[in-house]
């Protein structure tokens, strides 16, 4: 029979899981992007990928303490954002689109070949860095929790550090946008030319934009590898689509759309996912096999993605005035 | 992790010396095996070193030419058999690659992949520089001919409705697959699972329109939002089709088969016949855009659809006849790639998805003829690129010079200015 203690257990760790966390922060940045300024960035992976990378290679390979791991990372996604925005920010959204996903497919296949191998451990990836961050951990060893979140000290070192950075990146973003700053970026995505004939350096507003957005995006990247290892497969497009459906779900043009969409994604995820794995050993699902009830999340992903931008562009948080939408 | 990362260590430094004819078997849950026999004679110790995302080992066949290695993770693997420990006059011999003693061997669902290698008289692997330039610019051009046909019908669907949709590389897919399923899982004979396949991804491209565009195009959905619509259901379809055909690479009929070579320039008749193909549909797209009625009123409704729209065109069915296009070419490229990678996969569309999207920006949005000329300078750029860089890299160099495109001439080479504005 199925266990839906443990499926509805499973599912409650996620609510708090740095995981979601990551996905939160990363769909922050995005929503800055997306939501906010209009911009495609279809290369958010890219951006946690060399926030990832960042913090690892610089702990690894150079010895560098925490803070200086995490600038590294946060100095890589700045350089990536400003190399993908000099040549796009002034043509239309859809070059950006393809030029984003190129070149977080370009950083990609950099960290996979084997030619950097000894930098970036190739297909196999890194390991071993997270020592200085344990160092840091004030929490002294232990279990502690209640109900299905029991953890020992790393795991809750990791979640208060994840969602602590999630707070202050959503406290930022909610005061930027309550700035006049962020007013002429809500400008931009509405309409470019009037923003242009008030006298605003539109592309300059981009470009920061786009790095604000990036540097979330490597912060993410780093939550992201704290409870796991760095590996070069976690960061296909795919990634880039997960983080787009938290945002659309949880509303592009909001602060806390993308963090709560990012808990419900999880947590409906986690249910789902457990439910038909749980269904297929039981044998209500004769005709899937175990591998086939994993492929199964992607595509219910994808439907989520089209039935939200069709029926609601907003997301369930969004004001349907503010569309998000660049036409 | 960090005890893979040293086991794998491990293994790597006793798998060194003493190579022996089974190596990791017992680490690892993946397991690539092979049998080195001349004539149905086993040889024993071949030197084989198995290398792939950042692992290696060595294995030697046995006294029965058998042997096999443990690998960590699914994926590509290369295997390459030494020939200095082959017996005198002995040589891997397959003209069709020019380097018959390296083969690529992808590890899928069922955990396990054989490398065998043609084994017989003949000449060492030695091909000089200017062979391999010729033989690589003979694939580029395969390449970029296929990648062709799939960016074109891109570029028409991007130049009559606006979309930049992310789901072609489905349709590619598609006609892979259904190619696989007549032709391979019912049996039927190459010559007619072709054309189905064909007319099936045609099929496709029409329901695509009927079922999914044309409705959100009236109720005025924007852009943007499709784009991400299309992001989705690519998303989707993808996994759907992993759910059916699961994670293995499997081979259309006469893929591998060494005896239709020609011997010259590593050309295998079926890459002949796929050039042929790719060159007589090009130019039957382009007779059609150029002289037909219909290719005119396309080319109109690309331009400026309100205009043509006012001049009489009938906008939705000339977006209708593209969609229809867009799939059997699609379909009939993904067939071909299914030959030139070589095998049919889920995910084989998707594959080349960024660059059909790079040969169409190179080209210039919207233009069928600039997608042509993208598709070719993507294509030989990514063979010959090959010859200075590692080849799990030689999809970066086409993506760099994307990126550096739109740096210098944003509208592409044969677009216009007022595009992009």
């Amino acid at each position: 029979m199925i266990d839906w203690i443990l499926l509805f257990s499973n599912a409650a760790q996620e609510i708090i899981s740095p995981t979601t966390a990551a996905y939160a922060l990363a769909a922050v940045g995005l929503a800055i992007h997306f939501g906010f300024t209009g911009l495609l960035n279809f290369g958010q992976a890219g951006f946690m990928m060399l926030g990832a990378y960042g913090f690892a290679i610089a702990t690894l390979t150079f010895g560098w303490p925490v803070w200086a791991a995490i600038l590294t990372g946060v100095v890589a996604s700045i350089v990536f954002a400003l190399i993908l925005g000099i040549p796009t920010l002034r043509l239309r959204a859809d070059y950006l689109a393809i030029v984003t996903i190129a070149a977080a497919e370009i950083v990609r296949l950099l960290f996979t070949t084997n030619t950097f191998e000894p930098i970036t451990g190739s297909a196999n990836g890194l390991q071993g860095y997270k020592g200085g961050f344990e160092a840091l951990n004030p929490i002294p060893p232990g279990t502690y929790g209640f109900g299905p979140w029991v953890y020992n000290e790393y795991d809750w070192w990791v979640r208060i550090f994840g969602w602590g950075l999630v707070a202050i990146a959503a406290f930022i973003t909610w005061r930027l946008f309550k700035s006049p700053w962020g007013r002429v970026i809500k400008g931009i995505r509405e309409d470019e030319d009037a923003v242009r004939a008030l006298g605003k350096n539109v592309y300059f507003y981009k470009m920061q934009s786009l790095v604000i957005g990036g540097v979330f995006g490597a912060l993410a990247g780093m939550i992201f590898i704290l409870p796991r290892s760095v590996v070069p497969s976690n960061y296909q497009t795919s990634l880039t689509f997960f983080i787009y459906a938290i945002l659309l779900l949880g509303g592009a043009a909001t602060v806390f759309g993308p963090i709560i969409g990012s808990v419900i994604f999880w947590v409906l995820l986690s249910f789902f996912s457990g439910f038909i794995a749980r269904a297929v050993e039981v044998g209500w699902l004769p005709f899937l096999s175990n591998v086939q009830a994993g492929q199964l999340r992607f595509i219910l992903v994808g439907v989520a993605i089209m039935l939200i931008v069709i029926y609601r562009p907003q997301g369930i948080f969004g004001n349907k005035k503010e569309l998000a939408f660049v036409k | 992790m960090l005890l893979a990362g040293l086991v794998s260590a491990l293994t790597l430094s006793i798998a060194a010396p003493a190579a022996a004819d089974e190596v990791g078997l017992d680490e690892y849950d993946f397991k690539i095996s092979g049998l080195v026999e001349l004539a149905d004679e086993p040889l024993s110790e071949v030197l084989l070193v198995v290398e792939g995302g950042g692992f290696r080992v060595e294995v030697e066949s046995g006294e029965d030419g058998r042997w096999a290695v443990g690998v960590p993770e699914r994926g590509e693997f290369t295997v390459t058999l030494d020939e200095n420990t082959l017996p005198e006059g002995i040589a891997v011999i397959d003209p069709e690659l020019e380097q018959p003693n390296v083969r690529t061997i992808t590890v899928g669902q069922s955990g396990s992949a054989v490398a065998n290698f043609f084994i017989g008289q003949g000449e060492r692997n030695t091909t000089s520089l200017f062979d391999q330039v010729v033989e690589r610019i003979f694939n580029g051009l395969n390449f970029g001919l296929l990648l062709a046909l799939a960016a074109i019908g891109l570029s028409l669907v991007f130049g009559t409705t606006g979309l930049s949709n992310f789901a072609h590389a489905e349709l590619v897919t598609f006609g892979g697959l259904m190619t696989l399923l007549f032709g391979v899982v019912l049996g039927m004979p190459i010559w007619l699972a072709i054309p189905i396949a064909l007319i099936l991804s045609a099929g496709l491209g029409y329901v695509n329109d009927a079922a999914l565009w044309k409705p959100l195009r009236r109720r005025g959905v924007g852009l943007i939002p499709m784009m991400i619509v299309s992001i989705g259901l690519s998303l989707a379809v993808r996994y759907l089709f992993q759910l059916f055909v699961g994670g293995d690479t499997q081979q259309l009929p006469g893929a591998t088969d060494t005896s239709l070579s020609i011997g010259v320039f590593g050309l295998s008749w079926t890459d002949v016949a796929s050039m042929a193909v790719s060159i007589i549909v090009l130019l039957g797209v382009g007779y059609f855009l150029l002289r037909t009625r219909i290719g005119k009123a396309t080319r109109a409704v690309s331009d400026n659809p309100a205009l043509a729209a006012a001049s009489g065109i009938d906008v939705d069915r000339v977006i209708r006849i593209v969609w229809v296009m867009a799939g059997a070419l699609a379909g009939l490229s993904g067939i071909l790639w299914a030959y030139f990678r070589p095998g049919v996969s889920w995910d084989m569309g998707f594959q080349i998805l960024l660059l059909t999207f790079a040969a169409v920006t190179l080209g210039g949005l919207g233009t069928a003829f600039g997608a042509l000329v993208g598709a070719l300078i993507v294509g030989l750029l990514v063979e010959l690129s090959t010859l200075i860089i590692p080849s799990d890299m030689k999809y970066v160099g086409a993506l760099v010079i994307l990126i550096l495109v739109l740096l210098v001439r944003p509208q592409g080479i044969l677009g216009r200015k007022e595009r992009i504005g």
